[in-house]
């Protein structure tokens, strides 16, 4: 049973461990900033060098003759609507449909957009219609954000919970707590509501501060955004509890961590786009958690989407959580 | 108190405790001893409930160990770090609230002598002053069964000296202590009781003096080689030669001397001493305690 007395106890020694040691602090805290920051450097004015023009359709049309557009294949209904969007985002500068009717799509506030319309219209061929949309620019860095919360997410989920225990393992300070009353119920919840409280206090200041020194978009409710951080990062402790559960070889647990932390890096679209990706590849991204964090953070704040419309990923995530939690404990040893 | 009876561990094909019986009385502090690997741990980390047994059983007051037994004892592990940046009076805060009825944190303090350094981040302390950390946990709850496994190793002889001040202040409230050390003149100094182990076994048990009687009844003088009149003398006294000095045991003292002073040896150096519980090792297992 949960006995709240020593539950606290050993929450409040945890979160004084982990504010004392200055050192992670701080790195917890300046990691994401730098990148983002970096990143922010690195891309501000990295126009595109080419136009993009997203071509439905198997007509003919002299304007796909023109030279230094790149033209980019787009099918079926759903492919449409997301190149709608793209043209809104001013990801791509104009779409083109050929087939069954002849339109195009141009985002009224897109300088490029303005200017590829200009070659179509010079092109000659079929008349074609004209359907504007408008929407600001998302640029990298406001894509790259939610990713890079995500993975700072991950890595404190993972370091924090995985690394730590393992270390209590190793030099004895999980036999000390066995020698007491308390119970793995106990020692553990206390284990994940500690670094979850971390984890979103550090996610909100890292966003805080990226708001101040940095523009970037945020089309959603900071409520939505609050949920996914906060069942993210309770998905992601629970998969470091996984790692915690018996190993007892510091050396083995940051090789374990790095293991699964680099390819859920790599793999769950935190620095670019899965799109166009081997389908194997989009499977293998699906069962890892940090996957639907990103997709979900993405939604919210890029889309403006609601609670109702990133269900599915919420959903997914908490099923994740209660796996993960329940293989934890399950396998959980003291020694 | 405390009762083992038939205790045996295994650890796939190392038996590392084979078959052992104890029986430990209520404000008894009990030693048991032995060289590194004799199974002096395991044997206590299964009657702490930390560890089972292959086979066998403890008993505490004469039920096998229940729930409640962790809020019922102390325990002082051999090797145990405490969390980094927490501060002495952190810890003890910390494993006070985990027991319904703690020791208040000022008898704590007074009992295991923490005032000096109560502010002070655990990873800074000394290893004296750690072990000192490590007794007022074990003390947290009042228990009246306390475990030390090796309470006093790696300490230097002034620290040690310094514990075992506090254990005798321990032992002075009737607690039952059950200490495990390689250490002779600890177990000398603070056990009623004491039982030697050896390759998984207890070998002899008993009370210091009492075993020292009924094992030795004469003393040991010692003396360098450099004593004898010339290199290649022979004395005509039984004795053996170890670690660049002679032995000799001798029943009568008086007479020894005198033998060995008419045999011109100088006795300017020489060290009489009464047996310890480290000859009595020796003897029983022909092998130093320490190897």
């Amino acid at each position: 049973m949960l006995n709240f007395h020593r539950f606290f106890a050993i929450l409040h020694a945890r979160n004084l461990e982990f504010m004392r040691d200055r050192a992670a602090l701080s790195w917890n805290m300046a990691f994401p900033i730098l990148v983002m920051i970096g990143f922010a450097s690195i891309f501000s004015g990295g126009e595109q060098e080419y136009f993009k023009v997203g071509v439905m359709g198997a007509g003919e049309h002299p304007f796909l003759q023109s030279r230094y557009i790149h033209f980019i294949p787009v099918e079926g209904q759903q492919g449409l609507a997301e190149a709608i969007t793209k043209v809104e985002r001013h990801q791509i500068d104009l779409l083109l449909q050929l087939e069954p009717t002849h339109r195009y799509w141009i985002n009224s506030d897109s300088a490029k957009g303005y200017a590829v319309e200009q070659i179509l219209r010079a092109s000659g061929g079929d008349e074609v219609v004209r359907q504007e949309v408008s929407g600001e620019e998302i640029r990298y860095i406001d894509w790259v954000i939610p990713g890079v919360l995500g993975m700072n997410m991950m890595f404190s989920a993972l370091f924090g919970i995985g690394f730590v225990i393992v270390r209590y393992r190793k030099n004895g300070v999980l036999k000390r707590f066995k020698g007491t009353p308390v119970t793995t119920l106990e020692f553990i919840s206390a284990q994940i509501i500690s670094r979850l409280l971390m984890i979103v206090s550090m996610a909100l200041l890292v966003y805080l501060t990226c708001d101040l020194l940095l523009d970037f978009a945020m089309y959603g409710s900071y409520l939505a955004l609050f949920v996914v951080l906060v069942l993210g990062g309770f998905s992601l402790i629970c998969l470091g509890l996984i790692i915690a559960a018996r190993i007892t070889s510091d050396e083995v647990a940051s090789g374990l961590v790095n293991l699964l932390g680099m390819p859920m890096m790599i793999l769950s679209g935190v620095w670019f786009s899965l799109e166009g990706s081997p389908q194997w590849v989009l499977y293998v991204a699906q069962i890892f958690p940090l996957t639907h964090i990103v997709d979900a953070a993405r939604a919210v704040m890029l889309d403006g989407a609601g609670i109702i419309a990133i269900a599915p990923q919420l959903l997914i995530l908490g099923g994740m959580s209660a796996l993960f939690l329940l293989l934890g404990v399950w396998l959980f040893r003291w020694e | 108190m405390i009762e083992v009876r038939s205790l045996v561990k295994r650890f796939g094909a190392l038996t590392a405790v084979n078959g052992v019986d104890l029986a430990i009385q209520p404000g008894c502090c009990f030693g048991l001893l032995g060289p590194n690997g004799a199974g002096k741990t395991t044997t206590i980390e299964i009657m702490e409930g930390i560890s089972d047994p292959t086979a066998g059983e403890v008993l505490y007051c004469g039920r096998p160990l229940g729930r409640r037994f962790r809020s019922e004892v102390g325990i002082q592990f051999q090797h145990t770090a405490l969390q980094d940046y927490l501060k002495v009076k952190d810890v003890l805060e910390l494993f006070r609230n985990l027991y319904p009825n703690p020791l208040p944190l000022a008898d704590l303090v007074e009992m295991c002598a923490l005032s000096d350094f109560m502010d002070r981040e655990t990873q800074k302390l000394s290893g004296g002053q750690r072990q000192r950390v490590l007794l007022a946990i074990a003390l947290v709850n009042d228990p009246e069964l306390i475990f030390l496994d090796e309470p006093t190793t790696g300490l230097d002889p002034q620290s040690r000296r310094n514990f075992w001040s506090l254990i005798r202040g321990i032992k002075s409230r009737n607690k039952t202590i059950i200490l495990t050390t390689h250490y002779m003149e600890e177990a000398d100094t603070l056990c009623d009781e004491i039982a030697i182990m050896d390759e998984g076994k207890i070998i002899i048990r008993g009370t210091p003096s009492d075993l020292l009687r009924q094992y030795f009844d004469d003393l040991l003088l010692q003396l360098p080689l450099s004593a004898l009149p010339h290199p290649h003398f022979s004395l005509s006294l039984p004795h053996e030669l170890n670690d660049g000095g002679i032995s000799i045991r001798s029943r009568d003292v008086n007479r020894t001397i005198t033998t060995l002073q008419q045999e011109g040896v100088d006795l300017a150096r020489l060290h009489i001493r009464p047996r310890t519980l480290e000859d009595l090792f020796l003897q029983l297992t022909g092998h130093q305690l320490r190897a």
